[in-house]
């Protein structure tokens, strides 16, 4: 019996074209996200053991390398927040009347309700009272 | 994995792209670089500042539907790009460890919200 044949597939494709790469890095901001998310795990745990191991834990986030790791989360997560935003419009299609509403106010939309959201937080989390 | 399990695993993936695009940002900024940096005043994101919040019910099922849909997001993509880059041959034991990953992460959340 012969085998059906299977087209090569070179492992480094998504190095062979720009839109390949920037899909790519797309994906891997998840693996940021992820990280994150254990970080806020770390730090529940560090809260569930009080207030000393909580400031030490965010004290501990005053390092450098703290800083730079940050620094590459947050570009990460802000390159996912941009690709999902813009890809919004291509995922829902909204119609009034005949008429299809632009994928750019769709789109547009979407950054202004986050910046309210992020606003919002930042203000709940900073005016919380002890 | 069965292939009827997809729709549901694609809708926390989805689920997980908004909460990951909408809150995430913030968080990284506030917690991450602005407070390390002294641009917040120390005291408030102190464990006595932030106390409120996180014991408050409504804080406990926020951070629960942040951290486990941003580890179900992250599964579903890793799990299907880490097949794109060559693991194919193993596609099922990577949705095994993608999605058991994420279930672990948001088992934890669960206990240590609980136990606050």
């Amino acid at each position: 019996m012969s085998r059906p044949y299977v087209r090569p597939f070179p492992k480094d494709w998504w190095l062979a074209r720009r839109p390949y790469t920037l899909f790519m890095l797309r994906e891997f901001t998840a693996v940021a996200a992820a990280a994150y998310a254990v970080l806020l795990l770390v730090m529940l745990y560090k809260f569930k053991q009080g207030p000393e191991a909580f400031d030490a834990f965010m004290d501990a986030l005053r390092s450098p390398v703290s800083l730079v790791l940050h620094g590459l989360i947050l570009i990460a997560v802000l390159y996912h927040t941009i690709t999902w935003f813009n890809l919004t419009p291509k995922a829902l299609v909204i119609r009034i009347g005949e008429e299809r509403v632009p994928g750019a106010l769709i789109a547009g939309v979407n950054y202004v309700v986050w910046v309210v959201v992020s606003a919002l937080l930042a203000w709940i989390i900073l005016r919380a009272r002890a | 994995m069965a292939r009827s399990n997809e729709p549901f695993f694609w809708a926390l993936f989805s689920a997980g792209g908004v909460v990951t695009a909408f809150l995430l940002p913030i968080h990284v900024l506030l917690f991450g670089i602005l407070w390390p940096l002294g641009v917040i005043p120390e005291a408030t994101l102190s464990y006595e500042h932030l106390r409120g919040i996180v014991t408050h019910p409504l804080g406990k099922l926020y951070l629960f539907v942040l951290i486990s849909l941003a580890f179900f997001h992250a599964a579903h993509r890793l799990r299907f790009t880490l097949a794109d880059l060559g693991l194919k041959p193993v596609a099922r034991g990577l949705a095994v460890v993608c999605y058991g990953g994420a279930s672990i992460g948001t088992l934890l959340a669960a206990g240590l919200l609980i136990g606050l």
